[in-house]
């Protein structure tokens, strides 16, 4: 499981380049479904057919894997890359840190003025996304072009690490964790049909799962995701989005959707039943796939589980693996239980 | 201990002017030391023999207080001052000050001044009374300099007063002159000048005496009032072992064997790690070809104000802590 | 300095692979115990004699030559690295931390982290997540007092594995770029310890007549402290100081950077002794080494500053490797000018002969 997520996280997959992605999710899943195919925007779709014959009922499962990125706009010249985030990074996380661009994950950097040549009132401003660059290497425009063009992606260089008591670091657990998730729900056998999407662009408006659900049209929905952990240092207890090693995280309500009351309440029942550790969402910000779900054609019962992450999208987001345990046995309970 | 604080903190004795506290200690403790020495630059240096085969260890405890020098005199009597050493604003606003001749005086600020941030030093002044020049001229000349008047108190087991840094390490130091009974190494008392304006004692005298091991006793802040910076350093809950200040990163092996011994004797200590700052260990460390150093630090709230605050039992903590420390082998 | 060790010849190393070792071993100012540890085995590979003083300074010794007075020339590249330091720990178990040497807040969000606590434990540097912040303060940089580091352990955990003045590095391996560069943490002032081994390399091609010092020193990043000691100690005739100089990059002004492919740089100025900074690029010009020269109009950031004033006064010299984002953990630099540097210094030794003490005095 835990290699399972090695796999996921260290693969690049920047919105709009999730090949690697899909490529690693297609092999892991081809033997435990019927069906595995790519719609036209890129999102991975997986048909698992049930075992009751009469039943017709289809429940979508949705997880993107797309993460968040940059992508390369010029090259200045004195070889040096200019870029932009793509998705959602707050530019302050992003000095001192190494990244991988293009295909061939050329080894880049992104610096600052050594604080030795500083006034010490720069150290105070953030420095802007527009002000940065990576350096390769390179000596000059000729040859950084010969290894990167306009338009490659870049992702941040971060390996997995287990650490901390059950506790993993690595890059892009939104929605890695999510997709591994789901994998590991796609090895049991269920009453009903199962449609697992894997879905590109939720990091740039949630782009893929609208596709994918007019193309599914399921009766029931679930979007499994990595949602942001805020029971750090520094923050009060009420303002905790989730807390870490609680459980799966279930959403009332945030920014994109209301979740469907009865799903919620049969999630809370099962949590119960079964014996998973489970808690509410506090938050009500943030928005994922349920937004575009809930709302396809004449609407899907809609309802998010989420892995809490810390310092999500960054290169050291955080999470526990019993949380991530706890998801997969939330989401097979709900596959099973859902009537 | 309450006597010997409120005799050292109310003596005069600014930067450079060390000549009355250092009189003061040396009669405190002159019985029970082999030998006392006096040098050059005025540090005062007591020492007592060890067994034969211990360490040459310097303790130093810097017995200078910080000031407000006159620089000038005007028509009406009032004064102008420069400060010795660390003081601030805030500190000195509508505090009162003394002369070594006793002399005393409270300090203001010129009226038009609206925001307190705008207030510096050079705007502020001090006044002793006189009506004039001549008058003021007659008590105290250009050069002098005065402290922060505050006669000692106590309250809750807690001492208040001026000058706490550092003639509460000054008394640390005096009381393990004191309760030494066998001392194995040979233990060099020294207690410096000049330290709040850039530890000059403290580098001649490590010269001088060129020991194996330093040990600075000096106040350390804390953070245990509302709103402090972080630190981990509360007043009564030990004496503190220095890691590292702005002067010095203490030489693990010493802050490793003051944790021993500290755990020997089992009584409370606390970690320091001061982000600002520095002690006499700053210079005795570089001295020569270096010398391995730590420091133990004592609690103290409002450190360089008027009214700084220690604890009775983290004195007296620190205390059996030298002890032990001098009483048993250095083994670095 | 007490030299007990007596070398035999080892194995022979390369820089890089050097490098990338010895900027994984931690070597926070003050606690550079474990790093010189290994400095001193490498160097025992090609010194004479090697030891370690109190403070952990590593010494090499190379003696050569027939001339009577030879010189005593002392190289100094520092091995203590900026890092961080545990300055309390909170009832949730997080780390707050200062740093040692100076460090810009603004590398710190999302860094990797060990705190060797009562053992090594890795960790991620946090803050607030950036949607919980106040509307506005997206501008302004995090500051370091709303950071904390997280071990991903219970609270209780931490309290027991980790004390307050415990030392924090950064995780960041040695990662090879384009052209010969090379990214990585504390390559300031590692790669000059990789430019002193080059040297020792070169001088064993080389005849040459001095008593030569190489010292790998400690704490210089909190004031030039391990060079005081040991300059002390050694008391040299000449001393060398081997640092890293700005590297130029977009975000800095030109005039206080230097070109990462025209080779390390000779510093000149008042810190610097005029008559051996000139023989140096002499020899630069001789051999056909490139280099560049930078100007600094007073002291340096350097162990040079120490030492020029210990003792009776040191004739010293400085040489320096172009590194851009000095104090990150992405400091980049160019190999090629490791090897120039070397290279460059052992030609300035064995530039030395019979008559030296009268040449360099004034």
């Amino acid at each position: 499981m835990v290699e399972l997520l090695r796999k996921l996280t260290e693969a690049r997959g920047v919105s709009g380049n999730e090949d690697e992605v899909r490529d690693i999710i297609k092999g892991e899943i081809s033997p435990l479904v019927d069906k595995v195919y790519t719609d036209g925007i890129g999102n991975l779709i997986a048909y698992k057919k049930g075992k009751s014959p009469d039943n017709k009922k289809r429940i979508m499962l949705c997880a993107h894997m797309d993460e968040v990125g940059f992508i390369i706009t010029s090259i200045s010249e004195n070889g040096m890359l200019k870029f932009r985030p793509v998705g959602g990074i707050d530019p302050r996380i992003l000095i001192s840190k190494r990244v991988h661009i293009g295909k061939n994950r050329i080894p880049g950097v992104l610096g600052i003025k050594a604080i030795h040549l500083q006034e010490p009132n720069e150290r105070k401003n953030a420095v802007k996304v527009e002000q940065m660059y990576i350096d390769i290497g390179a000596n000059s425009k000729e040859e950084a072009a010969k290894l990167v063009k306009l338009g490659d992606y870049a992702i941040f260089d971060s390996k997995m690490v287990e650490f901390g008591e059950n506790k993993i670091k690595a890059k892009a657990l939104d929605d890695r964790v999510g997709c591994a998730v789901l994998i590991e729900v796609l090895k049991e056998e269920y009453e009903y049909d199962v449609y697992a999407c894997f879905t590109v662009q939720e990091e740039v408006g949630l782009r893929g799962a609208g596709v994918a659900a007019y193309h599914v049209e399921p009766d029931i929905a679930m979007v499994v995701e990595g949602t942001t952990c805020s029971d750090v240092s520094g923050v009060d207890e009420h303002m905790y989005s989730t807390i870490m090693g609680s459980g799966p995280a279930i959403t009332i309500m945030d920014g994109s959707s209301i979740s469907n009351k009865k799903l919620v309440d049969m999630l809370k029942a099962l949590g119960d039943a079964k014996g998973i550790p489970y808690q509410l969402k506090k938050g009500t910000t943030g928005g994922n796939d349920a937004g575009m779900i809930h709302t396809s054609k004449e609407g899907v019962a809609t309802c998010v589980v989420s892995v809490p992450c810390r310092y999500i999208h960054s290169p050291s987001s955080v999470m526990d693996k019993s949380d991530f345990k706890n998801t997969i046995e939330l989401v097979k309970e709900f596959v099973k239980g859902c009537e | 201990m309450k006597d010997l604080l409120k005799k050292l903190t109310e003596t005069y004795g600014p930067s450079g002017n060390e000549e009355e506290i250092r009189r003061v200690i040396e009669e405190e403790m002159h019985e029970y030391v082999d030998e006392i020495d006096i040098d050059v630059m005025g540090n005062l240096i007591a020492y007592k023999k060890g067994n034969g085969q211990g360490k040459k260890v310097m303790l130093s405890a810097h017995m200078d207080q910080i000031g407000l020098i006159v620089t000038h005199i005007d028509d009406n009597g009032f004064l102008r001052f420069s400060n010795v050493g660390g003081i601030s604003v805030l500190n000195t606003i509508n505090g009162r000050v003394i002369f070594k001749n006793g002399i005393m005086g409270t300090v203001s600020y010129e009226e038009e001044i609206e925001n307190i941030k705008d207030i510096k030093l050079n705007r502020m002044y001090i006044d002793i009374g006189a009506s004039d020049r001549e008058e003021a001229t007659e008590k105290v000349s250009i050069g002098d300099v005065a402290v922060y008047y505050s006669p000692l108190a106590e309250s809750n087991g807690r001492y208040i007063g001026g000058a706490m840094d550092n003639r509460a390490g000054c008394a640390l130091l005096i009381k393990t002159i004191k309760e030494l009974k066998d001392c194995k190494n040979d233990a060099y008392f020294v207690f410096t000048v000049q330290e709040e304006v850039g530890l000059r004692g403290a580098k001649t005298s490590a010269y001088a005496i060129n020991p194996d091991v330093g040990i600075a006793v000096d106040v350390t802040s804390t953070g245990d009032t509302p709103k402090a910076r972080t630190m981990a350093v509360k007043l009564g809950a030990g004496p503190a072992i220095k890691v590292k200040d702005g002067s010095v990163i203490c030489h693990p092996k010493v802050k490793d064997l003051m944790i021993d011994r500290a755990e020997d004797i089992d009584i409370p200590y606390q970690i320091e790690v001061l982000e600002w700052g520095g002690t006499d260990a700053g210079a005795i460390h570089l001295t020569r070809e270096g010398i391995p150093s730590g420091a133990v630090s004592i609690p103290c709230r409002y450190v360089h104000s008027a009214n700084e605050m220690v604890d009775e039992k983290d004195l007296e903590n620190g205390v059996k802590l030298l002890v032990k420390i001098l009483e048993n082998e250095i083994e670095l | 300095m007490n030299f007990k060790y007596g070398c035999e010849e080892g194995d022979s190393v390369e820089s890089k692979d050097f490098l990338a070792r010895l900027i994984d071993i931690p070597g926070v100012s003050g606690y550079e115990k474990e790093v010189s540890k290994e400095v001193s085995e490498v160097f025992k590979g090609y010194c004479d004699d090697v030891c370690i003083d109190d403070f952990y300074n590593v010494y090499g010794r190379k003696t050569r030559g027939t001339i009577e007075d030879k010189p005593k020339i002392m190289l100094a590249a520092h091995i203590d690295e900026i890092g961080l330091m545990v300055k309390d720990i909170d009832d949730k178990g997080f780390i707050k931390f200062t740093t040692i040497g100076g460090v810009d807040q603004r590398i710190l969000l999302s860094q990797e982290v060990i705190v060797y606590g009562r053992e090594p434990l890795f960790g991620v540097i946090g803050a607030k997540p950036p949607h919980l912040q106040e509307r506005g303060e997206r501008g302004t940089a995090v500051k370091i007092e709303d950071m904390t580091i997280d071990l991903g352990l219970p609270p209780q955990k931490v309290k027991e594995l980790v004390r307050v003045g415990d030392i924090i590095t950064f995780k960041s391996p040695l990662v090879s770029m384009q052209n010969n560069f090379v990214n990585g943490k504390s390559l300031d002032d590692r790669a000059s310890v990789a430019v002193m081994l080059e040297t020792m390399k070169e001088l064993d091609k080389l005849n040459f007549n001095a008593d030569v010092f190489f010292v790998a020193t400690v704490q210089e990043e909190v004031g030039v402290r391990g060079a005081t000691i040991s300059t002390y100690g050694v008391n040299p005739d000449i001393g060398v100081a081997i640092d890293v100089t700005h590297g130029d990059t977009p975000d800095s002004p030109k005039e206080e950077t230097n070109e990462m492919n025209k080779g390390p740089v000779i510093c000149i100025g008042p810190n610097l002794h005029p008559k051996l900074s000139q023989q140096l690029i002499d020899v630069a010009e001789d051999y056909s080494l490139q280099y560049q020269l930078e100007v600094a109009p007073g002291p340096t950031g350097t162990d040079a500053r120490a030492m020029q004033i210990i003792r009776d006064g040191i004739p010293t010299l400085l040489m320096e490797i172009p590194l851009r984002y000095m104090h990150t953990t992405v400091e980049t630099l160019n190999m090629d000018n490791i090897e120039k540097a070397g290279r460059i210094i052992a030609f300035f030794i064995a530039s030395m002969e019979e008559g030296w003490r009268e040449w360099l005095s004034y």
